[in-house]
């Protein structure tokens, strides 16, 4: 395609070509003439407004929250990503579990997740609730990980994890989220 | 004040219920009494003017694989001074009188001690498990305790 002559730009799209309804019926029925229609894809829609808008559960339970709260504030600053803590488990969409989990905080761990509205992720924060870290050996009360409780997405190393690692973190789940499929054929 | 100072007092008016003084030149010093008798050596020792501990700064189990203490550590805001005193129970069924009712900042770190050495405070307001879930098995800071293998199908 040439320039166009009047001021240098390439054609835009234009008015949709007379052409196409010369037939004398509108390209989608009960839309008019006029309308415009952009196609694409629903699961990139639909996953683009999920990872956009990861409101996590603020779920403190030991050091690493205090880099929890760091990532979260102005410096850091993980508003950008969409991602805003709650303080109920109601409106959230992502658990952010920062910290040692004993076995006596284990139960509300597992009723704060179902409290959760579907679709849900798991970010298991730092050493602790990956395995247990240094609680691993010789330890009574600590659970060995949080993925003995429920089901994580993305696991953060450290201990505890710079808040660089925490927004990478939350970065991978944004890709993981982009992957899935919401409206294929069900198996 | 001086630990043997103390200790001659305490000995002067217990007499036998106070049985001896522990790492005498250590801060603090250990004055060790019979069980039956710590709730009366306590309330002398928060309610004399000369002593006046109106402080329990702490109370901790001890495990001394055959036998068990009681540590209390003592303070007196008053007088600047402390001491500690000590209790030992035997092995089996460990149990001596409560001090709550003279420093009520004793329950808490008696429901610690009953917790996780299963140590018994007679006439506790409120003896209960303080850290661990209700349910748990056993007293974990014993020499003897076992591990369990599960929690409430959890591994530990």
């Amino acid at each position: 395609m040439s320039p166009d002559p009047a001021n240098g730009l390439p054609p835009g799209p234009g008015p949709p070509p007379a052409a196409s309804l010369a037939h004398g019926s509108a390209p989608f029925p009960g839309l008019g003439p006029e309308a415009h229609v952009m196609v694409g894809n629903a699961d990139l829609f639909v996953n683009w407004s999920r990872k956009s808008s990861l409101w996590y559960l603020l779920f403190a339970t030991a050091c690493c929250g205090i880099e929890l709260m760091q990532a979260g504030a102005s410096r850091y600053d993980m508003d950008r990503f969409g991602a805003v803590f709650r303080a109920t488990p109601r409106q959230s969409d992502l658990m952010l579990v920062a910290g040692t989990i004993t076995h006596k905080m284990a139960d509300r761990v597992k009723r704060l997740y179902d409290q959760m509205p579907e679709p849900k992720y798991v970010i298991s924060m730092g050493s602790c609730a990956n395995t247990g870290g240094p609680f691993y050996k010789d330890s009574y009360c600590v659970v060995k990980g949080v993925d003995l409780l429920i089901p994580v997405d993305v696991y953060i190393p450290g201990c505890p994890p710079r808040p660089e690692a925490l927004i990478d973190g939350i970065m991978s789940l944004q890709k993981i989220i982009m992957r899935k499929k919401n409206f294929g054929a069900k198996a | 004040m001086e630990a043997q100072i103390l200790f001659d007092t305490l000995k002067g008016k217990f007499g036998d219920a106070v049985v001896e003084l522990q790492g005498e030149g250590c801060s603090p010093a250990f004055v060790v009494v019979a069980p039956a008798k710590v709730n009366a050596i306590a309330r002398f020792l928060r309610d004399d003017p000369a002593l006046s501990f109106d402080s329990l700064m702490c109370l901790s189990g001890v495990d001394y694989k055959e036998k068990f203490a009681v540590a209390y550590h003592l303070h007196s805001l008053k007088h600047r001074h402390a001491i500690g005193l000590k209790v030992m129970l035997p092995r089996e069924n460990p149990s001596l009188p409560t001090v709550d009712d003279v420093w009520p900042a004793a329950n808490f770190h008696e429901r610690e001690a009953y917790d996780l050495f299963g140590i018994g405070f007679e006439g506790s307001k409120d003896l209960r498990r303080i850290l661990l879930p209700e349910d748990w098995e056993g007293h974990p800071l014993r020499k003897d305790y076992k591990y369990p293998d599960f929690y409430h199908g959890i591994k530990v």
